[in-house]
């Protein structure tokens, strides 16, 4: 079983969600999961659309609260 | 007994916290009731920003440098000394010498550091100016540069998340200088899908890149350069070529964190608004070693700094918490050789970075020579 990470980015305007995002999965193993915490919209958006174009995968995204939440796999 | 206060680290935020906690715990420390020791790894202090002028010869050498235990408050007791271990259970600090530090309240501020032999042929096939041996072989590329492709290549994680787009524009203006612009090409790349990670800096970045002729190729992240064939390629499929490779390359922080288990990657996990490491109530980080989504920058160093001082001088004297950090970072912009512009925020005000002048431009120059105050914990 691999552990999830969790990145609380939520009022991170700088550097924001998904370059925390891109830098925690460079210091994870194939198969790790990273949740990023979000409140920004585009986050929901943006960060699918760059696992997906690199070959990540997202395994859960969607609205809690007052914030954004995106999980995904490290697959390569 | 009197109480031992340690910090580990000798960059900005550690000098700020030992400079101004000696200020406001003066009494303790003339009585002896409270002590303050810094473990450095170097006798010198470099202004980091100062870097950036380095490749253009518009600063010189010696003027980014003085000397730590200078720097330093008289009464702060500083070894040169690198940590080897921090033992946050113990409350102890090994150093490489084999000295042992014991203390009671303890600041880690142990930096960031440029990993360019973290992607394949970066080292070989690129230059940098985040030290000063590549700023200098930068200098010299541009010295012998005649015209061709430059790509300004960007990776994440990076300090100083301004200085990217800085070193683009002033190179194209140093380019012009030299009459070389019409025989050059610049294409900046960023890892996301903009050109810099705060929104109102990406949108004013974009139309200045299109009037300056300057292309850019989005969410690229660096999977190799190939130094032979002056080819870089990014995880997302793009392939660039390249006459002159401007890097910055992917940063960790320092091996001492790594080695002691504190946090992968060098980052240690950290309250954002208590600044104390996760789980502890007397371990405080400081500056680029926190794992707080916030810019690793000289200004967040300084204004966490400032908090750690309140806090630590609070506890000490009075056995109370002073204030929470707000997240407040301020960064200088500077959008070519003659004009800047600045941008702040916090975890609540999103930026809003005001119409670049000369006049911000020269801040920028007065606060170069400024920075030294803000080291001693004057400004």
């Amino acid at each position: 079983m691999s552990e999830r990470k969790v990145i609380d980015a939520r009022g991170s305007f700088c550097p924001g969600p998904l370059m925390e995002l891109i830098a925690a999965l460079k210091l994870m193993q194939v198969g790790d999961e990273v949740e990023i915490l979000s409140t920004d919209q585009g986050t929901a958006k943006d960060v699918p659309e760059w696992a997906a174009k690199v070959g990540h995968e997202t395994v859960d995204s969607g609205e809690k609260d007052d914030h954004w939440f995106v999980v995904v796999r490290k697959a390569k | 007994m009197s109480k031992k206060v340690l910090i580990v680290g000798g960059g900005l935020a550690g000098t700020i916290v030992a400079n101004g906690l000696c200020r406001h715990i003066a009494p303790q420390m003339r009585k002896g009731e409270i002590s303050i020791t810094m473990i450095g790894t170097t006798d010198t202090h470099m202004y980091q920003p100062g870097l950036l002028y380095v490749p253009f010869g518009k600063i010189r050498e010696h003027e980014l440098f003085r000397p730590q235990r200078k720097v330093l408050d008289k009464r702060v007791i500083f070894h040169i000394d690198p940590a080897t271990n921090i033992d946050v259970e113990n409350q102890k600090v090994t150093c490489k010498s084999g000295a042992v530090h014991e203390y009671d309240y303890l600041v880690i501020a142990t930096g960031s550091r440029i990993m360019p032999q973290n992607i394949p042929g970066m080292e070989e096939g690129g230059h940098w100016f985040y030290d000063l041996d590549g700023a200098r072989k930068l200098r010299t590329a541009l010295d012998t540069f005649e015209g061709g492709k430059i790509v300004v290549n960007v990776n994440a994680p990076h300090k100083c998340p301004v200085a990217p787009l800085e070193i683009t524009f002033m190179l194209k203006e140093y380019l012009q200088g030299k009459g070389l612009w019409n025989k050059t090409e610049i294409t900046y790349t960023y890892p996301i899908g903009r050109l810099h990670a705060l929104e109102p800096v990406a949108e004013w970045a974009k139309p200045a890149m299109d009037k300056d002729g300057i292309k850019y190729e989005t969410f690229f992240n660096t999977k190799e350069v190939d130094p032979d064939a002056k080819t870089i390629s990014s995880e997302e499929g793009v392939t660039l070529n390249y006459d002159l490779l401007v890097t910055i390359p992917p940063h960790n922080g320092a091996p001492v964190i790594m080695d002691s288990g504190l946090g992968d990657g060098g980052w240690v996990p950290t309250n954002k608004t208590k600044l104390l490491r996760e789980g502890s109530t007397n371990v405080f980080v400081c500056g680029d070693t926190t794992n707080i989504p916030i810019s690793k920058a000289g200004s967040t160093a300084h204004f966490e700094a400032d908090t750690v001082i309140d806090n630590l001088a609070s506890i000490l004297t009075e056995g109370r918490w002073a204030r929470d950090y707000d997240g407040k970072v301020f960064c200088f912009v500077e959008t070519g050789m003659n004009t800047g512009t600045y941008v702040w925020f916090n975890y609540t005000t999103p930026p809003n970075p005001g119409a670049p002048s000369q006049m911000i431009h020269w801040f920028k120059l007065a606060y170069n020579r400024l920075y030294w105050l803000s080291a001693r914990g004057l400004l």
